[in-house]
């Protein structure tokens, strides 16, 4: 048992904490701190599903993360990203989903990228997130009405932008 | 709106966000997320390894993870760089082949090795002065290392390589491996990566002040 068992999932944690978070650098630390809380409690993982472990790990330090900075709410920026001249390519559609999704509630957001990027079943989120199967299908019909909402709207402005 | 509408309009919306973060699954990893192992791991390999007879001295660099063959993309650079550094910059007698008081002819010399033609960077400015460079085996031929060294003694390396096929111009990136921190970036002509045991931003400071003279 070793890291390399790890590595095949890092572009989905990646995936996940990129629509989780919003930003590369937030979304990369996420991934960051998963992998290395991941190896230190390695010996905890007992063979089984080594997907939802790594998320629920995911889930965990972002819990945490959301926590700190309720405390201190600093936008702290990394020299790299100064320097760099790191050509991003978004589409206007990516930035309008992003939008959507950031103004759902965390927990809304984890359960519908689970099932929607990964997906997940309801029981595979139940335990990634540790919650009820129940609390999963609310908060997945929930955050599902309102992602419709938003990007219901989001058309309907880019539409009139179109016509204008 | 009926069951059927729902799930429509649901398989909609998972197929525009997975169509929306798709694209990340192939963005290259960075080479940070290539951690070691956990270390009763390299415990456990250790214990195998002694009990197996094998001298100490050759088993201890086996004790390391290997790089995955994943990382291959551009970390690569960084993590040859990092070797690279911590076998060279502790040397007390040799750290360099050729001192920095030839330097007119270290630089022909490497220049002629690598085949381009080379630029020294002076970081004096930013306290650190050149030791001397000396040529290195990469893995598709000459590598060029040159040594700083601040007054306290700490030394950075300056790796230069020529770009292998397939090896995109990238930006400024840092990695870390192990103990040493690197930042690395490739353009037209050559793969640089500098090296040191610093904080990152003391490391990133003099690798801005690289790129800027390196920079055509």
């Amino acid at each position: 048992m070793d890291y390399n068992l790890i590595i095949p999932f890092i572009p989905n944690l990646r995936r996940y904490a990129r629509a989780l978070v919003g930003d590369r650098d937030g979304a990369d630390d996420l991934v960051q701190d998963t992998l290395e809380r991941a190896v230190r409690k390695f010996h905890l993982w007992k063979p089984g599903d080594l997907r939802a472990w790594l998320f629920s790990i995911m889930h965990n330090v972002f819990v945490n993360q959301l926590k700190a900075r309720k405390i201190s709410p600093s936008v702290q920026i990394d020299e790299t990203t100064i320097a760099a001249h790191v050509p991003t390519v978004t589409s206007v559609d990516v930035l309008d989903l992003q939008r959507a999704l950031l103004t759902l509630a965390p927990e809304q957001r984890e359960v519908v990228l689970l099932v929607a990027l990964e997906d997940m079943t309801y029981a595979d989120v139940s335990r990634a997130l540790g919650i009820p199967m129940g609390t999963v299908m609310s908060r997945l019909s929930r955050g599902r009405e309102k992602l419709r909402g938003l990007m219901d709207g989001e058309k309907a402005r880019s539409a009139l932008r179109v016509v204008q | 709106m009926t069951e059927d509408e729902d799930r429509m309009e649901y398989a909609e919306q998972n197929a525009l966000l997975k169509r929306g973060f798709d694209p990340v699954l192939t963005e290259p990893i960075p080479a940070r997320m290539y951690l070691k192992n956990p270390p009763w791991l390299d415990y456990a390999r250790a214990a195998v390894l002694v009990s197996v007879g094998i001298a100490m001295g050759l088993a201890a660099p086996m004790l390391r993870a290997p790089a995955p063959a994943a990382a291959a993309a551009s970390p690569q650079l960084a993590i040859r760089a990092a070797r690279a550094h911590l076998v060279y910059s502790p040397e007390v007698r040799h750290p360099v082949e050729v001192e920095a008081k030839d330097k007119d002819h270290l630089v022909k010399w490497l220049s002629k090795r690598l085949g381009t033609n080379l630029k020294v960077p002076i970081l004096a400015s930013e306290g650190f002065e050149l030791l001397g460079g000396r040529l290195l085996p990469g893995n598709d031929g000459p590598v060029a290392q040159f040594m700083y060294q601040e007054p306290s003694g700490k030394r950075l390396t300056l790796y230069v390589t020529r770009p292998h096929k397939g090896d995109n111009v990238t930006a400024f990136r840092f990695a870390q491996e192990g103990t040493v921190s690197v930042f690395y970036w490739i353009d037209r002509e050559c793969g640089y990566a500098l090296s040191g045991e610093v904080d990152k931003p003391t490391l990133a400071r003099v690798a801005t002040a690289v790129y800027k003279q390196l920079e055509p």
